[in-house]
């Protein structure tokens, strides 16, 4: 279903993942949290940047395992654990959080 | 109940190891097996990844495809270390015959002779070729 930001018309897949990577800025995430009731804090901001430079730099969105460890890396322990991320993002934090960057839905995610 | 956090219980655990044998470009195999390798480690398997013949250059640095219309998926190998995937072995034998050595690779890897590979390919439980 395609998404309404800024006035344009944003494509997006079945799930509501953006078709168009380039079509990103921050306002995408703002519209899609407000579909699924959600308010972006500067939590979960952190979060979606997060995965925004992991893309840049590898190209993929991580797994959520791999999403978890590498918050704990940067954030320290208290960000880096499910518990924290679940609570930021309820439908998964690499699906939810995934989407709301822009990016695909992380690989081996079913 | 258990919360989804919570849901870790450990399944079981077999050793898969993927050949890559094509360039990286021209067919979609390497694509695909980076793909699945990800899925694989994703679920917690015994991951080990070899790169034989033409195979040796999706490791190669500085690949810039975008001009024929492809992502720069070679970044990707670089974040097999967040998901725990360490065990990257190359041919030797193919490397030479290229004129690639170990500083031409995008990643750490471990050079092995054919009979080595043979070895490490007779430990796994499952050997998928691409």
């Amino acid at each position: 279903m395609p998404i309404e930001v800024n006035g344009k018309t944003l494509e997006t897949d079945e799930e509501g993942y953006l078709a168009d990577l380039n079509d990103w800025e921050p306002a995408v995430a703002e519209v899609m949290a407000k579909l699924e009731d959600c308010e972006l804090t500067d939590e979960h901001w952190e979060i979606i940047n997060y995965l925004r430079e992991y893309y840049e730099e590898y190209q993929i969105a991580p797994a959520v395992r791999v999403l978890t460890k590498a918050v704990g890396k940067k954030m320290g322990k208290d960000k880096g654990n499910s518990k924290y991320l679940y609570g930021l993002f309820p439908y998964g934090p690499g699906k939810q959080a995934c989407k709301y960057a822009g990016l695909p839905k992380p690989t081996g995610c079913v | 109940m258990s919360e989804p956090w919570e849901d870790e219980e450990e399944g079981a655990i077999k050793k898969f190891m993927f050949i890559n044998r094509k360039a990286p470009y021209g067919t979609i195999y390497a694509l695909e097996s980076l793909e699945v390798v990800l899925i694989s480690a994703a679920f917690d398997q015994d991951v080990s990844l070899v790169f034989s013949d033409d195979g040796v250059f999706q490791l190669k640095k500085d690949q810039d495809p975008e001009s024929i219309g492809m992502k720069n998926f070679s970044r990707t190998y670089r974040a097999l270390e967040g998901y725990d995937v360490e065990k990257l072995y190359v041919d030797k034998e193919s490397m030479e015959e290229r004129g690639l050595t170990e500083d031409d690779l995008l990643v750490d890897v471990e050079m092995l002779s054919k009979e080595e590979l043979g070895n490490l390919m007779n430990e796994q439980d499952v050997v998928l070729s691409f």
